[in-house]
């Protein structure tokens, strides 16, 4: 049963894309050739890797690709050190409040995920609400320039994944036994070497479940580094998108999909094996 | 040869380990320990006898250093230890949950109090193995404590609690995850590793039989007070309150107005029977209420009426055969039901007694303890 989902959402699609990314470019609908109208046999024999040696020639791509490896990265640890403490505070928090605190994370998903992110482009811009706020209180005298660079790729990514972060961390929180820390603390640890010891290896599973949930979907992300980080910010998932609408082409554009699903497979097999090894440990 | 008797409690000049002096504790508007005065001395299996929320656990967490006392004073080999932190107290706990961590293995779990003093690498390694060996638990050190059963797991949190070599263990319920048969044989071991460490023990239970078995001394105690500290066989034969007497094993109370006849002895006016005769060492008022306790294994049943004071007739009303021994319901003619307990001896026999059978109860002038609370 698993299988069947796998292949009907996954490897059919995922054939596809390969075929095309072996296609070449060409004035018509679809606009690719060759295609099933010619043959099977016709078809399979006019496909080449072509697209991806030009993947590889042109440095344009592999520079996104790294861009957006780096990106991804430094959001996901940001988000993890600012994820953990509220995580923390929220399993910590009175039994009453955890069902409050948890909404209030949970609460950002009923708006449109668009909607947000052009949120904070009122709110980024040079005449936005946090400059004017700044200018308001004396803090500063020249507009600070935060859309369209980096910063705010990071403020957007942050904000729109953390609760994918706090989830998995607070429910390994939430389970830790709290006699635990207090035998560490019997045995002789202070209250932050009982958290280095005993809090942070036994929340292990929840860091790295969130840190993938974070990671695999910021390294593709699209909309967050179009709207807010403008021309300056080079992301996979930007050039992806102007292969295909703005150049339409097609076969190369499946050509960056199908490395940056190579690269996406890694992290996505690690995970897996860490929920298997989790499941293991506590069986 | 002679045989000292360990009993540092009576000795007026011996120091306690541990000394609490008028201590009360208040959650909120809740007194968990009301002014409580209490001394514990070195080598002592003392333990901490109560329903549950009469304070007994609050007591322990004092002495771990996880809470502090409201008012009053704490001190371990006479050093005040009020607000110092847990890790700083040469006091160990062993956790009812036993609290082992899940993912170091069981050798580690063991080495975890050590590692934190900086212990010498081959000191370390020594200490653990001795520990190991101690708890019969040698083949398991590789193993993480969810792939041990639960017995094994408690002797990994006693290692674990052992390890620094405590002036003081605490034991919360030590025993209480355990399936009767091996709490029993676990008792034991904990008395003989008690023994061969030396270590002074305090034990936390609701099972007064596992403390009856266990400890040197017991306090009972209620709603933040301790009621009394005896040893078992004290606190079993003379407890000092009809609260004491209920808690600990089974008993019958006779209640009723007492007058003195000679020296140390009572009648006491029971419903309008023949006077029951009682000795006390406690003195009574004339016409004082007072309370009788008898133990159901010290009375007798018999068929025909018996020689002797405290004889009264009954009807068996029920009868329960427990195996080692039988205990008979007898309903005396005021209603008030009397338990009696006789020691099943033979293997065949036939049982002198049957339901609704007119009996006679009777029991000595010393068996029971007369009480005036």
């Amino acid at each position: 049963m698993p299988y069947l989902w796998l292949l009907t959402l996954f490897l059919i699609p995922f054939v596809i894309v390969f075929k095309i990314a072996l296609s070449d470019a060409a004035l018509a609908i679809p606009p690719y050739m060759p295609t099933m109208k010619d043959g099977l046999s016709a078809m399979l024999s006019q496909l080449d890797f072509e697209n991806f040696v030009f993947l590889t020639e042109d440095d344009l791509y592999w520079k996104a690709y790294l861009s957006s490896l780096k990106i991804a990265f430094i959001s996901t640890v940001m988000t993890l050190l600012l994820g953990y403490p509220i995580a923390y505070a929220m399993a910590r928090a009175p039994h009453e409040w955890r069902a409050t605190l948890m909404m209030l994370i949970i609460l950002p998903f009923w708006t449109s995920f668009l909607i947000r992110v052009y949120a904070w482009v009122g709110i980024l811009s040079t005449e936005g609400l946090l400059n004017r706020f700044l200018f308001w209180i004396g803090a500063i005298s020249e507009p600070l320039m935060i859309l369209n660079t980096s910063t705010a790729v990071y403020i957007g990514i942050v904000y729109t994944y953390i609760p994918f972060m706090i989830l998995p961390i607070y429910a390994a929180l939430e389970r830790l036994d709290a006699s635990l820390i207090e035998a560490a603390e019997d045995l002789g640890c202070s209250r932050v070497k009982a958290f280095w010891l005993i809090t942070i290896p036994l929340s292990k599973g929840g860091i790295i479940a969130g840190c993938f949930l974070v990671f695999i979907p910021a390294l593709g992300e699209f909309v967050i580094p179009s709207l807010l980080g403008g021309s300056g910010t080079l992301m996979i998932g930007k050039v992806l998108f102007e292969e295909f609408f703005s150049n339409r082409d097609w076969p190369v554009a499946s050509a960056v999909a199908v490395i940056l699903l190579i690269i996406l497979i890694i992290p996505i097999i690690l995970f897996q094996r860490n929920e298997q090894r989790q499941q293991e440990a506590e069986g | 040869m002679v045989e000292t008797v360990f009993e540092p409690w009576a000795d007026p000049n011996a120091d306690p380990l541990i000394s609490f002096k008028n201590v009360t504790k208040i959650f909120g508007d809740f007194v968990a320990i009301d002014d409580l005065t209490l001394d514990i001395f070195e080598r002592e299996f003392f333990a901490l006898l109560g329903p549950s929320g009469c304070g007994k656990t609050t007591m322990m967490r004092m002495l771990a250093g996880f809470e502090n006392p409201t008012s009053g004073s704490m001190s371990l080999s006479g050093h005040d230890i009020a607000g110092i932190p847990p890790n700083k107290r040469a006091v160990n706990m062993m956790f009812q949950s036993y609290a082992l961590f899940p993912h170091l293995s069981v050798w580690e779990n063991i080495a975890f109090g050590l590692r934190r003093d900086g212990v010498a690498k081959d000191v370390l390694h020594t200490r653990v193995e001795e520990m190991l060996k101690l708890t019969r638990l040698e083949k398991f050190g590789r193993r993480k404590p969810h792939q041990i059963s639960g017995g094994q797991r408690q002797r990994v949190a006693l290692a674990r609690s052992l390890a620094k070599a405590p002036k003081l263990l605490l034991l919360d319920e030590p025993l209480g995850a355990l399936d009767k048969k091996l709490r029993q044989e676990t008792q034991f071991e904990l008395m003989d590793i008690q023994e061969q460490t030396g270590t002074t023990f305090v034990i936390v239970t609701h099972d007064q039989e596992e403390a009856m078995t266990v400890a040197s001394r017991v306090a009972v105690m209620d709603e933040g007070r301790i009621i009394q500290v005896a040893t078992p066989e004290k606190i079993y034969e003379g407890p000092n309150s009809v609260y004491v007497a209920d808690f600990i094993g089974d008993v019958n109370i006779l209640t009723g107005p007492v007058k003195a006849v000679g020296a140390d002895t009572y009648l006491l006016d029971f419903d309008g029977m023949e006077p029951m005769t009682a000795a006390s060492d406690r003195t009574f008022a004339e016409g004082a209420t007072a309370h009788l306790a008898i133990r159901p294994e010290k009375i007798g049943i018999h068929v025909e009426r018996p020689e002797g004071p405290n004889s009264v007739q009954g009807k068996v009303l029920d009868i329960a055969y427990l195996g080692n021994l039988s205990t008979y319901h007898v309903q005396l003619p005021n209603g008030q039901i009397i338990k009696a307990q006789t020691a099943n001896t033979r293997r065949v026999s036939r049982r002198a007694f049957t339901w609704e059978d007119p009996v006679w109860v009777s029991w000595s002038a010393t068996a029971g303890v007369l009480l005036d609370r």
